[in-house]
């Protein structure tokens, strides 16, 4: 991993950082260049690492013992109880609001348990707090994005543990080795940029690799792959294969059953906060994943596709560009069609749409029911009855300091007001319908957007958009990050307002929700059109090579 | 998360209730100690002074509140309002108007519409400019001093016809059914800013705005406009405070006004207004400012500590109000 992840390489980087207990060893903190990547699991782990294929033989280095996490009288997590072996990777997963994220962040010293404890090393260990944790060589890779949006992702990368020549920075040193980590990764990231002007799937890859500089013995991968599309996560799973290989201890948590079946050794299923199961991941298959976790059979994941009739369309895009990002784009939706728009990261698919609504820079021809439009910001686009539901719901869907009834009207409110007030009877009734509708499921409704899960507040985005009764819906990545029963929903939904004569668009990087959703799927490469597939030419293989330009088949397959 | 949503809304609500009532709370306390300092403090002419007193700060930290609720500052409203009387009284004087009551009423249409010229400036500069608004109105703060130091020729502007001013004088020192004027004017400002700022549809853009700019903007909210209008209704809230203000000392110069732009923060802040945006509070604003004016009146009638000291105190004050916010927003 050294060779691989550059960043981690020290001038006279030691094979062999310790033996032995890894608390005593420098601060990843501490001063000069990042310390080698990663600590040794102890001498027993380091014969077993290279024969993975048994590692249950091996003694665990982490090991929750009837972990309990209780916020007042609710338990979120009752007695779950883990082990994880160096050289093994262990998935955890789970429905939002099972549990997950609490037990990482237990493991990870982010929260103290109510009750339990864990041994590290076999030996009871107290976490003091995430610092603490790091020093034991646990390291968690963060869900959300927590990096500096004004520092490039080199300085983020270093953040704390500059790389200095003398008194100064060595700009060029740090820049070397992070475009090497983010080349792990098979992208070109720029990484003299700064953070805020990169798409979230490189912020996420950044985050990533600046987990993992610090010294590590046990990472732990909070859904790494929700915004990746497949190319980078393929990359990042065989980085995963290389940890392991290294005897390296990961747990990793995901909603991606396929890639849980690709990558762990050991599954552990939590469902209300308790411990369904922990079977080898041999044993299951993605659909049994499904059922342990809903505890129930799962419907089809995908519901019947509505019919597309033949008609004029609804909206016709001619031409259109985002300056910087696409051109000479293209392309037409019928009433009552649900089409795909898929493509790498980069791609400029968001772009386009923001442009296209008036959100960043562009132009070109847009015709609604054949009158041209002319949309110059959000406003114009859903007056005409077109909407856009952002990718990014927690920065430019929702406002998380603000109650569910303040959101779903925000966009709306029009239709709300009396005079210049706004009618609180007639917010409330829409509340009501739209929990009912979009099974928006909370105890209270006075909570606050940003107190919900994912799932919750995806309905809540479709929710609040619908309350403008649009005729085109454009929806990108409408299950990122969410758990397979919201994203069931969500799919059906979605059928829903196509069965309703909308038109709807998605915008999605997992290739598998288009082809099981979508009626066509237009592909998008370096900011163009890069081809289109419908029907039964809907495949996996068929995207990759529009999306790429190339046969990746066994790229993909590697996943 | 399930514990987010189980443990919240209990928290959710403490946080909401200690935040707005805290202000309040302070204000009894400030009001407590002057009542022990002093007996004289709760005689009616005090408290009516003292009320009367804070009219200008409040009036206008109402509208900083709106422009601060949108994410948004004013620095310039201490020299807007310096510059706004200097105008007004340069009409009274002008004696273009030969009824009284008709020239005074006239001056002060003038002077709200000056205000609401000043704070359109304000908002389309930040707004289509582009400018941080610290930058504009740091900006427009010294061109507003400057103007009235050129039109006051460096000294003062006084009203200077006597009858004028014996007629102006009701508007400050006036009552109705025995409430001062200026009390009524803080009352009726304060609901009026209320009123936009919690039930109107307006009002929740305005939040929405200062909450998140990106989320409004997604959601078809017009940012620049919702904005600039908070800088108009500043402006606005300045010549109501300067129309009272005139009748009070008759004149204005370059000292007019000087400073209340920090004071109209503090009382905004330590209203529990989030200085970032998103969060106003138009009530906890008008306890703010009683207890910036009490403090001083406490101060002026104990003599424990100078009243030089005033500043000081203030300063001390917005530096307390943020460690409390701080504590409650830890404590939930």
């Amino acid at each position: 991993m050294e060779r691989s992840l550059g960043l981690l390489e020290k001038e006279e980087a030691p094979r062999d950082v310790v033996q032995g207990a890894p608390r005593d060893v420098v601060s990843p903190r501490g001063p000069g260049p990042p310390g080698a990547g990663r600590l040794e699991c102890g001498e027993r782990s380091r014969d077993f690492a290279v024969t993975p294929s048994n590692p249950s033989a091996v003694e665990p280095v982490l090991q929750a013992v009837g972990l309990s996490r209780s916020f007042g009288p609710i338990e979120v997590l009752g007695d779950v109880s883990i082990d994880v072996r160096c050289g093994e990777t262990h998935a955890i997963i789970g429905e939002n609001g099972a549990g997950k994220s609490t037990l990482m962040k237990i493991l990870s010293g982010h929260l103290a348990p109510s009750r339990g404890s864990i041994r590290l090393d076999g030996e009871t260990a107290t976490l003091a707090g995430p610092v603490d944790a790091e020093r034991r060589g646990i390291v968690l890779v963060h869900q959300e994005i927590m990096l500096a949006p004004d520092l490039t992702i080199a300085e983020n990368m270093f953040l704390g543990r500059e790389v200095r020549r003398g008194p100064v920075v060595d700009d060029s040193e740090m820049n070397r080795r992070a475009s090497e980590a983010m080349r792990v990764f098979g992208v070109e990231a720029p990484v003299t940029v700064p953070v805020e002007r990169l798409s979230i799937a490189q912020r996420q890859l950044a985050q990533i690799a600046r987990a993992l500089a610090v010294p590590h013995r046990i990472v732990i991968f909070d859904e790494p792959t929700a915004s990746l599309t497949p190319v980078e996560t393929t990359a990042l799973l065989r980085l995963i294969g290389e940890l392991k290989a290294k005897g390296v201890a990961v747990l990793y948590i995901s909603h991606r059953l396929e890639e849980v079946k690709a990558v762990a050794d050991v599954v552990t299923v939590l469902r209300d906060g308790k411990k369904v199961a922990t079977r080898p991941a041999a044993e299951l298959e993605p659909v049994d994943m499904a059922r342990l976790m809903v505890g129930r059979d799962l419907l089809a994941l995908y519901p019947p596709r509505p019919p597309a009739p033949a008609r004029a369309p609804a909206l016709d895009v001619t031409n259109f560009r985002a300056d910087g990002f696409a051109e000479n784009a293209s392309f037409s939706v019928r009433p009552g069609e649900i089409l795909g728009f898929s493509g790498l990261v980069g791609a400029g698919r968001t772009e386009l749409f923001e442009a296209l609504f008036g959100l960043r820079k562009g132009g070109g021809d847009i015709r609604l029911d054949g009158a041209e439009q002319r949309w110059s910001n959000a406003r114009a686009g859903m007056r005409a009855g077109a909407v856009y539901l952002t990718e990014d719901r927690k920065s430019k869907g929702l406002l998380l300091e603000e109650t569910i009834g303040t959101n779903l009207t925000l966009a709306a409110l029009d239709k709300f007001r009396r005079g210049p007030l706004v009618d609180r009877a007639k917010e409330a009734h829409a509340l009501d319908r739209a929990i009912q509708r979009f099974d928006i499921r909370v105890g209270d409704k006075n909570l606050l957007a940003g107190q919900m899960s994912g799932g919750n507040q995806q309905k809540l985005l479709l929710a609040k958009m619908m309350e403008l009764d649009p005729r085109v819906v454009v929806i990108d990545e409408p299950t990122r990050g969410i758990d397979i029963g919201a994203k069931q929903q969500i799919y059906r939904f979605i059928a829903a307002m196509a069965a309703e004569r909308r038109s709807v668009i998605v915008i999605s990087s997992e290739m598998a929700e288009l082809i099981g959703i979508c009626h066509r799927i237009i592909v998008m490469r370096n900011g163009r059109i890069a081809g289109e597939v419908a029907g039964d030419a809907m495949t996996e293989h068929a995207i990759v090579v529009l999306a790429t330009g190339v046969d990746a088949k066994e790229g993909i397959e590697g996943a | 998360m399930t514990q987010a949503v189980h443990e919240a809304p209990v928290a959710a609500t403490r946080r909401l209730n200690l935040g707005a009532v805290a202000p309040f709370l302070a204000l009894a306390l400030v009001c407590g100690l002057g009542a022990a300092a002093n007996a004289r403090f709760l005689s009616f002419d005090n408290l009516t002074n003292v009320l009367a007193r804070s009219t200008f700060i409040a009036t206008i930290a109402v509208g900083q509140t709106l422009v601060i609720t949108a994410g948004g500052l004013d620095l310039s409203v201490g020299a807007m309002a310096a510059f706004i009387a200097g105008l007004e009284i340069l009409f009274l004087n002008s004696g273009l108007i030969e009824n009284t009551t008709l020239l005074i009423v006239s001056a002060m249409a003038l002077s709200l519409a000056v205000g609401a010229l000043c704070g359109l400036f304000n908002g389309v500069t930040t707004t289509l400019g582009k400018i941080e608004p610290f930058i504009v109105t740091l900006g427009t703060m010294g061109i507003f001093r400057s103007l009235l130091t050129w039109l006051a020729q460096g000294g003062s502007i006084t009203i200077r016809s006597n009858d004028v001013r014996a007629a102006y004088r009701q508007v400050y020192f006036g009552d109705l059914f025995g409430a001062p004027y200026p009390v009524l004017v803080i009352f009726g400002v304060a609901i009026v800013g209320a009123f936009i700022l919690y039930s109107t549809a307006y009002g929740r853009h305005v939040r929405a705005v200062g909450s998140n700019e990106d989320v409004a903007r997604y959601s078809g909210i017009n940012v620049a406009r919702v904005r600039t209008i908070t800088y108009v209704l500043q402006g606005l809230c300045v010549a109501i405070a300067v129309v009272v203000y005139v009748p009070r000392l008759s004149s204005a110069s370059a000292a007019t006004g000087l400073g209340w732009e920090l004071v109209a923060i503090t009382a905004v802040v330590v209203g529990g207004t989030r200085l970032k945006g998103g969060v106003g509070r138009v009530w906890g604003t008008i306890a703010g400012a009683l207890i910036l004016e009490v403090i001083g009146n406490i101060m002026l009638l104990s003599n424990v500590v100078s009243e030089y000291l005033i500043g000081a105190v203030q300063g001390a004050i917005i530096i307390i109000a943020m460690l409390a916010q701080r504590g409650l927003a830890r404590n939930r």
